[in-house]
């Protein structure tokens, strides 16, 4: 800590940082573009002039950038100083004088960081009378909108997008007033995150495409702090809606998980929410058809249904944790389905029970950032959890940062740390079956096929801890990268090793375990992560309950009347006779879902539910930690939170067994209080009580009580408009705005608001001055570091009890290496697509337009024909083939879900020929 | 007595004075042309829609009796929808000088009374007519660097033709 000395006030401020980052945390209006807490400093903009004085002596001081200035102890600086704001206020001008006059028909006016910084610099005249530049814009695909006139040209896109997230199509272009941020030709931005770029650009040169379909001002949409749905790594989302319909997500700072960046899964899968797939009412099978029909008689329905015999359950881990543990209340425990198949729930448990046993660290991603070796075994992480391979990404910058503090040149300076890193080597180790986006910043990347990958695994841990077991057989090239990886991880600091359940193989994630509790005999907190498939898989996992397979079982001993099945399209899971068989067996089934899956079209009764927009629960991510989402939207009428409706059913079980006037023992089993629960903290604080492991995810959040100053929460801003005209085409009678009874937030503008609210309470980021996304440097309490309000989430997994040396039970399940089958058939191993192999992220069209046709990838000596016939379990699927080099023989890599809609495990399977006829060998 | 006398004759005396008393309807008072009345929305000398939803009337409205969705055709924007509840109005004139294409504009009609509430509503086919209002001459698209059918890229006024990124000159 040291203070330094602004316009005369002393301002305690901490070293390492530069005197743009200091002056802005003691709550300075200084304008900047160019730099940004992610990025670093580059100069480019020369907004942020301040004059910095040698000494109490030095009356003149210099002009200097505070972005390329160190804090210095006792600094002295002024902000105020006219020569500096006149400098500032040149410097604006100039980059005004070819800025359009578009703020009217611009998607980024109202949060436009530009607007913000020229009317904090005091600019409000142009000058400048002659003519302006011009630029032609490019079509960037179905994610970003491009409107080059608007550019300052301060770099921040291409510093991003090439540097940050390693895209390689995003360029700049010609030179001096004529310098052009975009691609070389028209076309899709090929990055996972250049959804980013609407929050990047510091105004609208590059805005958000689905968005301004629907678009609304930022002062005039609700927003509410949500949790992301499309992965399992819980990435911290903004929520906005207007209308009740929503809007759009954005990036919400969670300083241990996404911090500043979302990828554009996350960003632009929301649209299933407003999608023609939704369910609006509850229907109803009859004689074929579905009904629509009121909710009191789709319960006498069901009270019907359950009068005739038992009721099962099958959860989702798609569902939030509230929905899941209700329908366990309602069906018990010994009918109560997590709803996944075997394999898949296996591998989730494995993955629960190993990192509860890691003797190491569970490192968030922020912690991963500056992991310095880095081992992603037989996982493709930039399609599974695509935050976290940014993060993964990240890491490889640790030896330039080495380099960098040897050199005495501060981590912020961006521009020389980079120059200085052009050559340090990576400490990434890549081993999957298919090519991954971080191949390009590996040290080595290495194609095999899953069991070897695992062996190779094995190898690694042994050569770590003699105590690991040995691998037999293990070929020379292995045995060299084997060691060549150990060495890596040996010499690290901060080693982590990441794998997953990708290719449902156990053993993956036992040999990546083992590594890492190798490492733990030699450094002091090794990391594993392991990522599971999805958001709320990791919950699931600490519930418990049986496999699909189980319940099917149970249906053909005639042991269920009735299936409850909630937000799970198990038509994605199970292979199609299976379902068939299901559906045939059961003669009831209830599917509570927000969309219209294909499982829906052959169930009894459905009901609809909320999505993640219109209500409010608790996801555990990857990591184990509970975090809250919240709702901003107010659905019609029949739409309710599925752990509502579960209660419903429980009524209205209560009420015909009292009907039919039945002995006390004969009433359905509801364990708990479910037909007592009121709101949201009811649910939790019953989960809390059944399971004790869970009982964190209670104060995930603060409950629906909680109130700042004595008041809710406003998630509308201060000055939404349209509050008395909205409805009244309706009509012109006033109506109190909605209210959740689950949440502390009011959904108009009424209520407390403040850069001092919890963090998991912030619903949008605006301070005085600031209307931009950069308003959050407000909410935390030093730059890219905690925000005020406290941390987000809690961490379910106790910390591992570190010091003490326990032998660690290796796994000596060793698969045998992998050969190729001599029945002509293949392994085919699921490729999951960052677009294209998510449930609800595929319902919304933007996503659904960057999902690129399925396509099988296989060695090039088989890739002989362009197209072959590939017999999985269903049918027989003619599919485009293209050669992948260095891929085994024997293996093909195939679409998860696009082909056969139940195909995400790695199942041996006939390819033939184009024509049906001789093998594609 | 004497005061009851006095009334009598200053009420006489009020019999040659001016009348007060307008004949409204059959006499319509003069409004002067910036007169706060009515809210009209206006088209651009083209006779295309000058509002282009930018949605600054609503948010400078004191009583929030605007509301518009934005939607957009050829790059231009328009509203889908333009509602002014004037129920509410107070007829205060932000919204006009909000408005930075000249669109919304209050006219010197008061005549607006009306049995129902619900008839107070006016929606964007009751609120555009099909001149130019107050502002004969100005037209947003030609100012704005957004190119709309008929008018370029570069071709706004004070405008610059487009870069040519392949050209090696200075």
């Amino acid at each position: 800590m040291t203070s330094i000395r602004i316009d005369g006030r002393d301002c305690p401020t901490r070293t390492g940082i530069n005197l743009l980052q200091a002056c802005l945390e003691a709550g300075e209006n200084l304008p900047y573009f160019c730099w940004h807490p992610e990025l670093g400093a580059v100069g480019a903009c020369r907004q942020c002039a301040i004059r910095q004085f040698s000494g109490p002596d030095d009356k003149a001081g210099r002009i200097v950038m505070a972005c390329m200035t160190p804090v210095s102890d006792n600094a002295l600086i002024s902000i105020d100083d006219a020569e500096a704001r006149d400098f500032r206020a040149g410097v604006i001008e100039w980059l005004m004088v070819n800025h359009p006059h578009d703020c009217p028909v611009c998607e980024e006016g109202g949060e436009c960081h530009l607007q913000d910084m020229t009317v904090m610099s005091g600019h409000n005249l142009r000058r400048y009378r002659f003519t302006k530049r011009t630029h032609r814009n490019q079509d960037l695909g179905p994610f970003v909108k491009h409107e080059m006139n608007r550019c300052i040209a301060c770099y921040r896109c291409v510093r991003f997008y090439r540097d940050y997230a390693g895209g390689d199509d995003l360029a700049a272009f010609a030179s001096h007033d004529h310098v052009y941020f975009g691609r070389a030709e028209d076309g899709v931005l090929q990055n996972a995150f250049s959804g980013n770029l609407a929050e990047i650009c510091p105004t609208g040169v590059f805005t958000d495409k689905p968005f301004s379909a629907t678009y609304s001002r930022k002062w005039d949409m609700r927003g509410a702090p949500s949790v992301c749905v499309h992965c399992a790594v819980g990435c911290n989302t903004i929520v906005n809606a207007r209308e009740e319909t929503l809007r759009r997500v954005l990036n919400r700072y969670h300083a241990d998980i996404n911090r500043y960046v979302l990828c554009d899964r996350g960003r632009f899968g929301h649209g299933f929410v407003n999608a023609p797939t939704r369910i609006r009412t509850p229907l109803c099978l009859m004689a074929g058809q579905q009904v629509a029909l009121p909710l009191t008689e789709a319960l006498e329905h069901f009270t019907r249904m359950a009068a005739q015999g038992t009721v099962g359950g099958i959860a989702s881990p798609r569902a939030a944790l509230e929905s899941c543990f209700s329908l366990r209340a309602l069906v018990g425990e010994a009918r109560f389905s997590t709803g996944q198949t075997q394999l898949e729930q296996d591998c989730v448990q494995l993955a629960h029970t190993l990192l509860a046993k890691h003797p190491g660290a569970l490192p968030t991603l922020h912690d991963m950032e500056s992991a310095d070796a880095v081992l992603v075994l037989g996982e493709d992480v930039c399609a599974t959890a695509p935050r976290l391979g940014l993060s993964l990404r990240q890491s490889v910058r640790q030896a330039s940062f080495h380099d960098a503090d040897a050199a005495r040149v501060p981590r912020w300076m961006d521009g020389a740390v980079r120059t200085l890193g052009a050559q340090s080597p990576s400490g990434l180790f890549v081993i999957t079956p298919a090519p991954t986006d971080l191949d390009t910043v590996a040290a080595q990347s290495v194609r095999a096929v899953p069991d070897d990958i695992a062996r190779l695994g094995f190898a690694i841990a042994h050569l770590i801890d003699p105590a690991a077991p040995a691998v037999a057989d293990l070929t020379e090239a292995d045995a060299a990268l084997a060691q060549r990886v150990a060495t890596a991880l040996m010499a690290a600091q901060a080693p982590l090793v990441v794998s997953g359940m990708q290719y449902g193989a156990p053993a993956l994630m036992q040999a990546a375990a083992s590594i890492a509790a190798a490492l733990a005999r030699r450094v002091p907190r090794p990391g594993l992560s392991l990522i599971v498939p999805e958001c709320n898989s990791m919950g699931l996992a600490m519930l418990g309950g049986v496999s699909l397979e189980a319940m099917l079982e149970m249906a053909r001993a005639g042991e269920l009347t009735t299936l409850v099945i909630v937000e799970n399209d198990i038509t994605r899971r199970l292979p199609p006779s299976d379902v068939a068989e299901l559906v045939a067996l059961v003669p009831n089934i209830v599917v509570i879902d927000h969309t219209a899956t294909p499982l829906c079209r052959q169930a009894d009764l459905v009901l609809p539910a909320t999505t993640f927009s219109e209500c409010s629960g608790t996801l555990v991510n990857l990591e184990g930690r509970a975090q809250r989402f919240f709702q901003v939207v107010f659905p019609a009428a029949p739409i309710q939170e599925s752990w509502r409706w579960v209660q419903a059913l429980a009524r209205s079980m209560e009420s015909g067994a009292e009907h039919n006037a039945t002995s006390p023992a004969d009433l359905p089993h509801t364990a708990w209080h479910l037909t007592d629960w009121q709101d949201l903290d009811d649910v939790l604080a019953d989960l809390a009580l059944a399971f004790p492991a869970l009982a964190g995810a209670a104060s995930a959040a603060p409950g629906a009580d909680y109130r700042m100053n004595g008041q809710k929460l406003r998630s509308q801003t201060y000055r939404a408009s349209g509050r008395t005209v909205i409805r009244s085409h309706i009509s012109v009678h006033d109506r109190p705005p909605p209210a959740s009874p689950d949440t502390p937030f009011s959904s108009s503008m009424e209520g407390a608001y403040g850069p001092d609210m919890p963090a998991p309470l912030v619903p949008g980021y605006q301070v005085p001055s600031w209307n931009s996304v950069q308003a959050l440097n407000r909410f935390q309490q030093e730059i890219g570091g905690r925000l005020r309000g406290g941390a987000a989430g809690v961490r379910l997994f106790p910390p591992s009890d570190d010091g003490e040396a326990r032998a660690y039970p290796y796994s000596t399940d060793i698969p045998p290496p992998f050969t190729p089958a001599a029945d002509h058939t293949v392994l085919v191993l699921p490729q999951p697509c960052l677009f294209g192999s998510e449930e609800l992220s595929m319902l919304s069209p933007p996503v659904a337009a960057r999902a690129a046709p399925p396509m099988l990838r296989a060695a090039p000596r088989m890739a002989a024909f362009d197209r072959a016939i590939l017999h999985l379990d269903d049918r027989p699927h003619s599919l485009p083939v293209s050669p992948l080099a260095g891929l085994p023989e024997g293996v093909v890599l195939c679409p998860t879900h696009r082909v056969m809609r139940a195909f995400r495990f790695p199942v041996r399977a006939r390819l033939e020929g184009p024509h049906g006829t001789g093998e594609p060998s | 007595m004497l005061d009851t006398l006095r009334t009598v004759f200053l009420t006489f005396l009020h019999s040659f004075h001016r009348r007060a008393t307008v004949q409204y309807p059959e006499q319509q008072p003069y409004l002067p042309p910036r007169y706060r009345g009515r809210i009209i929305l206006s088209r651009d000398p083209d006779g295309a829609e000058r509002c282009v939803a930018c949605n600054l009337c609503a948010v400078a409205c004191p009583v929030d009796c605007i509301s518009l969705q934005k939607t957009e055709a050829d790059g231009r924007w328009y509203p889908q929808y333009f509602r002014i509840n004037f129920s509410r109005c107070i007829f205060c004139g932000f919204c006009e000088e909000a408005c930075p294409t000249y669109a919304i504009q209050l006219t010197p009609d008061f005549e607006m009374s009306e049995y129902a509430r619900p008839n107070l509503v006016y929606e964007k086919e009751d609120l555009l007519i099909s001149g130019v209002g107050k502002y004969p001459d100005y037209s947003f698209y030609h100012v704005t660097g957004i190119p709309i059918p008929g008018k370029d890229r570069g071709a706004s006024e004070r405008e610059r033709p487009p870069v040519d990124l392949h050209s090696l000159l200075p």
